[in-house]
Protein backbone atom coordinates (compact mmCIF):
# COMPACT_ATOMS: atom_id res chain seq x y z
CA UNK A 1 0.00 0.00 0.00
CA UNK A 2 1.25 3.29 -0.96
CA UNK A 3 0.14 6.93 -1.50
CA UNK A 4 1.75 9.40 -4.09
CA UNK A 5 3.59 11.38 -2.57
CA UNK A 6 6.75 13.85 -3.74
CA UNK A 7 9.77 14.15 -1.60
CA UNK A 8 11.62 17.48 -1.39
CA UNK A 9 14.55 17.82 0.79
CA UNK A 10 14.26 20.60 3.44
CA UNK A 11 16.99 21.94 5.57
CA UNK A 12 15.05 21.47 9.35
CA UNK A 13 12.68 18.46 9.67
CA UNK A 14 10.07 20.38 11.33
CA UNK A 15 9.47 22.96 8.30
CA UNK A 16 9.72 20.23 5.11
CA UNK A 17 7.53 18.31 6.42
CA UNK A 18 4.98 20.93 7.10
CA UNK A 19 5.62 21.99 3.22
CA UNK A 20 6.21 18.64 1.94
CA UNK A 21 1.95 17.55 3.79
CA UNK A 22 1.00 20.97 2.62
CA UNK A 23 2.59 20.55 -1.58
CA UNK A 24 0.50 17.17 -0.84
CA UNK A 25 -2.55 19.26 -0.49
CA UNK A 26 -1.94 21.36 -3.33
CA UNK A 27 -0.40 24.70 -1.01
CA UNK A 28 2.78 25.79 -3.00
CA UNK A 29 4.72 26.86 0.24
CA UNK A 30 8.58 26.83 0.31
CA UNK A 31 10.47 25.86 3.53
CA UNK A 32 11.47 29.33 4.02
CA UNK A 33 7.86 30.55 3.79
CA UNK A 34 6.47 28.09 6.76
CA UNK A 35 9.45 28.79 9.02
CA UNK A 36 9.06 32.65 8.24
CA UNK A 37 4.75 32.11 9.21
CA UNK A 38 5.54 29.92 12.19
CA UNK A 39 7.81 32.98 13.57
CA UNK A 40 10.88 30.95 13.78
CA UNK A 41 13.92 32.61 14.01
CA UNK A 42 15.05 32.75 17.65
CA UNK A 43 17.58 32.37 20.39
CA UNK A 44 16.86 31.04 23.57
CA UNK A 45 19.38 29.93 26.24
CA UNK A 46 18.30 27.74 29.11
CA UNK A 47 20.83 27.02 31.63
CA UNK A 48 19.02 24.98 34.33
CA UNK A 49 18.17 22.23 31.48
CA UNK A 50 21.05 20.02 30.65
CA UNK A 51 21.60 19.01 27.44
CA UNK A 52 24.02 16.83 26.22
CA UNK A 53 25.98 17.54 29.60
CA UNK A 54 25.98 21.81 28.66
CA UNK A 55 23.43 24.20 29.59
CA UNK A 56 20.35 23.60 26.54
CA UNK A 57 20.60 26.55 23.74
CA UNK A 58 18.25 26.54 20.67
CA UNK A 59 18.31 29.22 17.54
CA UNK A 60 14.75 28.31 17.36
CA UNK A 61 11.37 28.28 19.30
CA UNK A 62 9.97 24.79 21.19
CA UNK A 63 9.88 22.16 18.34
CA UNK A 64 6.24 21.88 17.23
CA UNK A 65 5.33 25.70 17.61
CA UNK A 66 6.09 26.72 14.15
CA UNK A 67 4.01 24.02 12.23
CA UNK A 68 1.45 25.21 15.09
CA UNK A 69 1.69 29.01 14.58
CA UNK A 70 1.87 28.54 10.75
CA UNK A 71 -1.04 26.32 10.30
CA UNK A 72 -2.65 29.00 12.73
CA UNK A 73 -2.52 31.97 10.60
CA UNK A 74 -3.55 30.19 7.62
CA UNK A 75 -6.65 28.95 8.71
CA UNK A 76 -5.23 24.99 7.98
CA UNK A 77 -6.31 22.75 10.27
CA UNK A 78 -4.32 19.44 11.33
CA UNK A 79 -5.35 16.64 13.28
CA UNK A 80 -3.05 15.44 16.19
CA UNK A 81 -3.03 12.07 18.13
CA UNK A 82 -1.29 10.51 20.66
CA UNK A 83 -1.37 6.88 21.80
CA UNK A 84 -0.46 4.93 25.02
CA UNK A 85 -0.76 1.73 23.57
CA UNK A 86 1.32 0.49 20.15
CA UNK A 87 -0.34 -1.57 18.38
CA UNK A 88 -3.99 1.38 18.48
CA UNK A 89 -1.06 3.60 17.20
CA UNK A 90 -0.05 1.25 14.54
CA UNK A 91 -3.78 0.86 13.49
CA UNK A 92 -4.62 4.40 12.96
CA UNK A 93 -1.19 5.42 10.84
CA UNK A 94 -1.89 1.90 8.45
CA UNK A 95 -6.24 3.25 8.33
CA UNK A 96 -4.64 6.49 7.31
CA UNK A 97 -2.42 4.76 4.75
CA UNK A 98 -5.46 2.38 3.71
CA UNK A 99 -7.43 5.80 3.44
CA UNK A 100 -4.68 7.67 1.24
CA UNK A 101 -3.51 10.58 3.62
CA UNK A 102 0.45 10.87 3.86
CA UNK A 103 0.80 10.90 7.70
CA UNK A 104 3.44 13.13 9.69
CA UNK A 105 4.91 11.39 13.08
CA UNK A 106 6.95 12.98 15.82
CA UNK A 107 9.86 10.35 16.00
CA UNK A 108 12.99 9.69 18.78
CA UNK A 109 16.57 10.18 16.54
CA UNK A 110 18.16 7.56 18.59
CA UNK A 111 16.55 5.03 16.67
CA UNK A 112 16.75 5.67 13.00
CA UNK A 113 18.86 3.36 11.46
CA UNK A 114 19.43 5.55 8.33
CA UNK A 115 21.42 8.50 10.46
CA UNK A 116 25.00 8.73 10.97
CA UNK A 117 25.90 6.63 14.50
CA UNK A 118 27.07 10.62 15.57
CA UNK A 119 24.15 12.18 15.09
CA UNK A 120 21.73 9.17 16.66
CA UNK A 121 21.19 10.92 20.25
CA UNK A 122 17.96 11.05 22.71
CA UNK A 123 16.39 13.77 21.26
CA UNK A 124 12.68 12.87 20.57
CA UNK A 125 10.89 15.67 18.41
CA UNK A 126 12.40 14.89 14.72
CA UNK A 127 9.67 14.97 12.30
CA UNK A 128 9.08 12.58 9.19
CA UNK A 129 6.08 11.46 7.01
CA UNK A 130 5.02 8.00 6.33
CA UNK A 131 3.62 7.51 2.92
CA UNK A 132 3.17 3.89 2.40
CA UNK A 133 3.97 0.35 3.82
CA UNK A 134 4.65 -3.27 2.47
CA UNK A 135 4.99 -6.72 4.12
CA UNK A 136 8.29 -5.79 6.27
CA UNK A 137 9.08 -1.96 5.84
CA UNK A 138 7.34 1.51 6.61
CA UNK A 139 8.59 3.83 3.70
CA UNK A 140 9.63 6.98 4.89
CA UNK A 141 10.27 10.25 3.70
CA UNK A 142 12.75 12.21 6.06
CA UNK A 143 13.02 15.57 4.85
CA UNK A 144 16.44 16.14 5.73
CA UNK A 145 17.12 13.10 3.52
CA UNK A 146 18.16 13.45 0.05
CA UNK A 147 15.96 10.52 -1.11
CA UNK A 148 12.84 8.53 0.63
CA UNK A 149 14.30 5.89 2.99
CA UNK A 150 11.98 3.14 4.85
CA UNK A 151 11.96 1.84 8.63
CA UNK A 152 11.06 -1.43 9.61
CA UNK A 153 8.04 -1.95 11.59
CA UNK A 154 9.62 -2.85 14.57
CA UNK A 155 11.86 0.04 14.05
CA UNK A 156 9.39 2.30 13.37
CA UNK A 157 7.61 1.28 16.55
CA UNK A 158 11.00 2.06 18.58
CA UNK A 159 11.11 5.71 17.23
CA UNK A 160 7.76 6.58 17.59
CA UNK A 161 7.36 5.10 21.27
CA UNK A 162 10.93 6.50 22.55
CA UNK A 163 11.39 7.48 25.92
CA UNK A 164 12.85 10.64 27.91
CA UNK A 165 11.97 14.20 27.23
CA UNK A 166 9.31 15.39 24.72
CA UNK A 167 8.26 11.56 24.37
CA UNK A 168 6.22 11.45 21.51
CA UNK A 169 3.86 8.75 22.38
CA UNK A 170 3.15 7.48 19.12
CA UNK A 171 2.16 11.58 17.99
CA UNK A 172 1.09 11.33 14.16
CA UNK A 173 -0.71 14.39 12.55
CA UNK A 174 -2.43 15.50 9.20
CA UNK A 175 -3.95 18.26 7.87
CA UNK A 176 -7.88 17.66 7.09
CA UNK A 177 -9.17 21.50 6.77
CA UNK A 178 -7.31 23.92 3.65
CA UNK A 179 -9.03 27.33 3.50
CA UNK A 180 -10.11 27.94 0.22
CA UNK A 181 -8.85 31.90 0.09
CA UNK A 182 -5.63 32.22 2.13
CA UNK A 183 -4.42 35.73 2.77
CA UNK A 184 -0.75 35.24 2.80
CA UNK A 185 -0.07 39.72 2.87
CA UNK A 186 -1.66 39.35 6.39
CA UNK A 187 -0.13 36.24 7.60
CA UNK A 188 2.93 37.56 6.63
CA UNK A 189 2.61 40.66 8.36
CA UNK A 190 1.62 39.15 11.63
CA UNK A 191 4.32 36.59 11.58
CA UNK A 192 6.79 38.98 10.77
CA UNK A 193 5.70 41.62 13.93
CA UNK A 194 5.29 38.17 16.40
CA UNK A 195 8.91 37.45 15.60
CA UNK A 196 9.94 41.21 16.34
CA UNK A 197 8.83 41.11 19.39
CA UNK A 198 10.14 37.59 20.09
CA UNK A 199 13.65 38.74 19.59
CA UNK A 200 12.98 41.57 21.59
CA UNK A 201 11.56 40.48 24.63
CA UNK A 202 12.76 42.04 27.99
CA UNK A 203 14.16 38.72 29.03
CA UNK A 204 17.34 37.67 29.66
CA UNK A 205 16.87 34.09 28.54
CA UNK A 206 15.18 35.09 25.00
CA UNK A 207 15.74 36.34 22.22
CA UNK A 208 18.70 39.28 21.45
CA UNK A 209 18.81 39.68 25.51
CA UNK A 210 19.24 35.93 25.51
CA UNK A 211 22.01 35.98 22.93
CA UNK A 212 24.29 38.36 25.64
CA UNK A 213 23.64 36.58 28.53
CA UNK A 214 25.01 33.94 27.01
CA UNK A 215 28.05 36.17 25.62
CA UNK A 216 28.68 37.45 29.01
CA UNK A 217 29.12 33.94 30.15
CA UNK A 218 31.45 32.74 28.02
CA UNK A 219 34.09 34.32 30.17
CA UNK A 220 32.45 33.71 33.56
CA UNK A 221 32.33 30.20 32.37
CA UNK A 222 36.08 30.39 31.84
CA UNK A 223 36.75 31.12 34.98
CA UNK A 224 34.48 28.90 36.42
CA UNK A 225 34.66 25.83 35.27
CA UNK A 226 38.05 25.98 33.27
CA UNK A 227 38.81 25.36 29.49
CA UNK A 228 37.34 22.29 29.00
CA UNK A 229 34.10 22.85 30.53
CA UNK A 230 33.97 25.49 29.03
CA UNK A 231 35.49 24.64 25.64
CA UNK A 232 32.47 21.70 25.49
CA UNK A 233 29.58 24.15 25.89
CA UNK A 234 30.98 26.19 23.22
CA UNK A 235 31.00 23.05 21.00
CA UNK A 236 27.42 22.57 21.69
CA UNK A 237 26.59 26.02 21.02
CA UNK A 238 27.87 25.40 17.68
CA UNK A 239 26.27 21.91 17.17
CA UNK A 240 22.88 23.62 17.54
CA UNK A 241 23.70 26.69 15.06
CA UNK A 242 25.01 24.14 12.68
CA UNK A 243 24.44 20.54 12.91
CA UNK A 244 21.18 19.21 10.42
CA UNK A 245 18.36 21.26 10.23
CA UNK A 246 19.16 25.16 10.55
CA UNK A 247 20.30 25.30 6.71
CA UNK A 248 23.04 27.32 8.49
CA UNK A 249 23.77 30.00 10.70
CA UNK A 250 21.16 29.14 12.99
CA UNK A 251 18.56 29.80 10.74
CA UNK A 252 19.34 33.36 10.01
CA UNK A 253 20.17 32.48 5.68
CA UNK A 254 16.05 30.70 6.28
CA UNK A 255 15.09 33.42 7.55
CA UNK A 256 16.80 35.99 4.65
CA UNK A 257 15.17 33.60 2.59
CA UNK A 258 11.51 34.15 3.94
CA UNK A 259 12.19 38.20 3.72
CA UNK A 260 13.41 37.91 0.05
CA UNK A 261 10.43 35.46 -0.56
CA UNK A 262 8.06 37.95 1.22
CA UNK A 263 9.44 40.90 0.00
CA UNK A 264 8.07 40.15 -3.26
CA UNK A 265 4.73 38.97 -2.30
CA UNK A 266 4.21 42.33 0.05
CA UNK A 267 5.81 44.56 -3.24
CA UNK A 268 7.61 45.63 -0.05
CA UNK A 269 11.89 46.93 -1.31
CA UNK A 270 12.59 47.48 2.14
CA UNK A 271 11.99 43.91 3.18
CA UNK A 272 14.65 42.57 0.23
CA UNK A 273 17.05 45.67 1.70
CA UNK A 274 16.38 43.81 4.96
CA UNK A 275 17.00 40.18 3.85
CA UNK A 276 20.27 41.16 2.86
CA UNK A 277 21.40 42.85 6.25
CA UNK A 278 20.36 39.12 7.67
CA UNK A 279 22.18 37.09 5.48
CA UNK A 280 25.28 39.60 6.83
CA UNK A 281 23.91 38.43 10.23
CA UNK A 282 24.42 34.92 9.47
CA UNK A 283 27.45 35.07 8.32
CA UNK A 284 28.20 36.48 10.98
CA UNK A 285 27.16 33.82 12.98
CA UNK A 286 29.29 31.49 10.89
CA UNK A 287 32.19 33.17 11.67
CA UNK A 288 31.70 33.22 15.38
CA UNK A 289 31.08 29.42 14.94
CA UNK A 290 34.84 29.37 13.27
CA UNK A 291 36.67 31.10 15.89
CA UNK A 292 35.01 29.07 18.21
CA UNK A 293 36.34 25.93 16.79
CA UNK A 294 39.86 27.50 16.56
CA UNK A 295 39.76 27.69 20.29
CA UNK A 296 38.54 24.00 20.54
CA UNK A 297 41.31 22.88 18.59
CA UNK A 298 43.95 25.08 20.19
CA UNK A 299 43.14 24.36 24.09
CA UNK A 300 44.57 27.56 24.59
CA UNK A 301 44.37 28.98 27.93
CA UNK A 302 44.45 32.20 27.70
CA UNK A 303 41.75 34.38 28.81
CA UNK A 304 42.00 36.61 26.03
CA UNK A 305 40.75 33.97 23.49
CA UNK A 306 37.17 34.01 25.60
CA UNK A 307 37.00 37.66 25.85
CA UNK A 308 37.57 38.02 21.95
CA UNK A 309 34.59 35.57 21.31
CA UNK A 310 32.26 37.01 23.90
CA UNK A 311 32.83 40.63 22.57
CA UNK A 312 32.12 39.19 18.74
CA UNK A 313 28.78 37.40 19.99
CA UNK A 314 28.15 40.84 21.97
CA UNK A 315 28.51 42.64 18.42
CA UNK A 316 25.85 39.86 17.12
CA UNK A 317 23.64 40.95 19.59
CA UNK A 318 23.64 44.36 18.79
CA UNK A 319 23.34 43.98 15.02
CA UNK A 320 20.34 41.69 15.38
CA UNK A 321 18.72 44.47 17.78
CA UNK A 322 19.17 47.07 15.68
CA UNK A 323 17.67 44.54 12.69
CA UNK A 324 14.49 43.59 14.71
CA UNK A 325 14.10 47.12 15.07
CA UNK A 326 14.19 48.11 11.95
CA UNK A 327 12.26 45.12 10.37
CA UNK A 328 9.25 45.78 13.05
CA UNK A 329 9.00 49.07 11.89
CA UNK A 330 8.82 48.11 8.00
CA UNK A 331 5.54 46.12 7.80
CA UNK B 1 26.58 32.88 2.55
CA UNK B 2 27.25 32.38 -1.07
CA UNK B 3 26.64 29.42 -3.32
CA UNK B 4 29.96 29.44 -3.85
CA UNK B 5 31.20 29.44 -0.17
CA UNK B 6 29.17 26.54 1.09
CA UNK B 7 31.14 23.73 2.57
CA UNK B 8 32.02 20.91 0.98
CA UNK B 9 34.20 19.36 3.85
CA UNK B 10 34.59 15.89 4.81
CA UNK B 11 32.40 14.78 7.88
CA UNK B 12 29.99 12.25 9.21
CA UNK B 13 27.76 13.02 6.99
CA UNK B 14 29.75 12.38 3.75
CA UNK B 15 31.13 9.19 5.38
CA UNK B 16 27.69 7.22 4.69
CA UNK B 17 27.64 9.42 1.80
CA UNK B 18 24.75 11.76 3.32
CA UNK B 19 24.31 15.49 2.71
CA UNK B 20 23.00 18.33 4.18
CA UNK B 21 20.42 21.37 2.72
CA UNK B 22 21.69 24.93 2.91
CA UNK B 23 20.26 28.28 2.15
CA UNK B 24 22.92 30.66 0.47
CA UNK B 25 22.72 33.34 -1.90
CA UNK B 26 23.65 33.02 -5.95
CA UNK B 27 25.42 35.91 -7.88
CA UNK B 28 22.33 37.45 -8.90
CA UNK B 29 21.54 37.88 -5.13
CA UNK B 30 18.83 35.55 -5.25
CA UNK B 31 17.96 32.86 -2.43
CA UNK B 32 18.67 29.23 -3.32
CA UNK B 33 19.55 25.92 -2.32
CA UNK B 34 22.71 23.87 -2.25
CA UNK B 35 24.06 20.70 -0.89
CA UNK B 36 26.93 20.31 1.60
CA UNK B 37 28.73 17.62 2.55
CA UNK B 38 30.08 18.68 5.85
CA UNK B 39 31.69 21.93 7.67
CA UNK B 40 34.82 21.79 9.51
CA UNK B 41 34.19 23.41 12.33
CA UNK B 42 30.90 21.68 13.13
CA UNK B 43 32.73 18.19 12.91
CA UNK B 44 35.49 20.01 15.79
CA UNK B 45 32.67 20.09 17.53
CA UNK B 46 30.27 16.82 16.82
CA UNK B 47 33.78 15.33 17.61
CA UNK B 48 34.54 16.93 20.59
CA UNK B 49 31.20 15.86 21.96
CA UNK B 50 31.96 12.34 20.42
CA UNK B 51 34.92 12.39 22.54
CA UNK B 52 33.27 12.95 25.25
CA UNK B 53 31.05 10.13 25.46
CA UNK B 54 33.74 7.62 24.66
CA UNK B 55 35.27 8.94 28.12
CA UNK B 56 32.47 8.87 29.95
CA UNK B 57 32.35 4.83 28.41
CA UNK B 58 35.39 4.28 29.79
CA UNK B 59 34.94 5.45 32.76
CA UNK B 60 32.07 3.13 33.38
CA UNK B 61 33.72 0.33 32.08
CA UNK B 62 36.48 0.71 34.37
CA UNK B 63 34.04 1.38 37.44
CA UNK B 64 32.62 -1.98 36.84
CA UNK B 65 35.79 -3.21 36.46
CA UNK B 66 36.83 -2.10 39.76
CA UNK B 67 33.12 -3.06 41.54
CA UNK B 68 32.25 0.47 42.32
CA UNK B 69 29.15 0.56 40.12
CA UNK B 70 26.78 -2.10 38.57
CA UNK B 71 26.35 -2.87 34.63
CA UNK B 72 23.80 -1.16 34.21
CA UNK B 73 25.71 2.03 34.25
CA UNK B 74 28.05 1.24 31.18
CA UNK B 75 25.66 -0.06 29.15
CA UNK B 76 23.32 3.38 30.32
CA UNK B 77 26.67 5.52 28.78
CA UNK B 78 27.32 3.44 25.89
CA UNK B 79 23.78 3.95 24.88
CA UNK B 80 24.29 7.44 24.98
CA UNK B 81 21.47 7.75 28.12
CA UNK B 82 21.77 9.29 31.56
CA UNK B 83 19.33 8.48 34.33
CA UNK B 84 16.59 10.70 33.47
CA UNK B 85 16.41 9.02 30.33
CA UNK B 86 17.19 5.50 31.36
CA UNK B 87 14.57 5.84 34.20
CA UNK B 88 11.60 6.55 31.82
CA UNK B 89 12.45 3.69 29.18
CA UNK B 90 12.44 1.23 32.09
CA UNK B 91 9.44 2.83 33.75
CA UNK B 92 10.84 3.03 36.88
CA UNK B 93 11.22 6.18 39.37
CA UNK B 94 14.92 7.58 39.17
CA UNK B 95 15.69 6.68 42.89
CA UNK B 96 15.65 3.44 42.21
CA UNK B 97 17.16 3.08 39.38
CA UNK B 98 20.11 4.59 41.06
CA UNK B 99 19.82 2.00 43.61
CA UNK B 100 20.29 -0.46 40.86
CA UNK B 101 23.82 1.48 40.17
CA UNK B 102 24.80 0.20 43.01
CA UNK B 103 27.27 -3.71 42.63
CA UNK B 104 25.49 -4.99 45.85
CA UNK B 105 21.89 -4.25 44.73
CA UNK B 106 22.45 -5.23 41.35
CA UNK B 107 23.44 -8.96 42.06
CA UNK B 108 19.97 -9.33 44.22
CA UNK B 109 17.61 -8.54 40.89
CA UNK B 110 15.70 -10.55 40.01
CA UNK B 111 15.37 -11.68 36.16
CA UNK B 112 12.15 -9.75 35.46
CA UNK B 113 14.24 -6.55 36.17
CA UNK B 114 17.27 -7.24 34.57
CA UNK B 115 15.18 -8.49 31.74
CA UNK B 116 13.80 -4.67 31.10
CA UNK B 117 17.14 -3.62 31.54
CA UNK B 118 18.65 -5.70 29.12
CA UNK B 119 15.71 -5.17 26.73
CA UNK B 120 16.02 -0.98 26.81
CA UNK B 121 20.26 -2.02 25.81
CA UNK B 122 19.32 -4.45 23.10
CA UNK B 123 21.34 -7.47 24.97
CA UNK B 124 20.39 -10.80 26.41
CA UNK B 125 19.99 -10.74 30.51
CA UNK B 126 23.39 -13.05 30.82
CA UNK B 127 25.22 -10.16 28.84
CA UNK B 128 23.88 -7.81 31.32
CA UNK B 129 24.46 -9.87 34.52
CA UNK B 130 27.56 -11.62 33.22
CA UNK B 131 29.75 -7.85 32.27
CA UNK B 132 32.87 -7.65 34.59
CA UNK B 133 33.70 -4.82 32.93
Amino acid sequence: MQVEFKHNQSAHCENGVASNLLKHQGIEISEPMVFGLGSGLFFVYLPFIKVNFSPAFSYRPMPGWIFKRMAKLLGIKIKRQKFNSPEKAQQVLDQNLKNGIPTGLQVGVYGLTYFPDEYRFHFNAHNLVVYGKTDADYLISDPVMQETTTLTHHELEKVRFAKGALAPKGHLYYPVYIPKEINWEKAIRKAIKKNCNDMLAPVPIAGVKAIRTVAKNIVKWHKKFGVAKTNHYLGQLIRMQEEIGTGGGGFRFIYAAFLQESADILKNEKLSELSKEMTEIGDMWRDLAVQIARVYKKRSNQQDVYIMLSKNMLEIADREEEFFKKLKKAV
Amino acid sequence: MKTNQIPQDDSSLSKKDLKELCYAVDENGNYTTALSSGWEPKSVALNGSMQLIQQRVQNARQMVANGQVSPIVYFMEKNKMDLPILASYVSMWKWRVKRHFKPSVFTKLNDKILKKYADVFDISTEELKNFKG
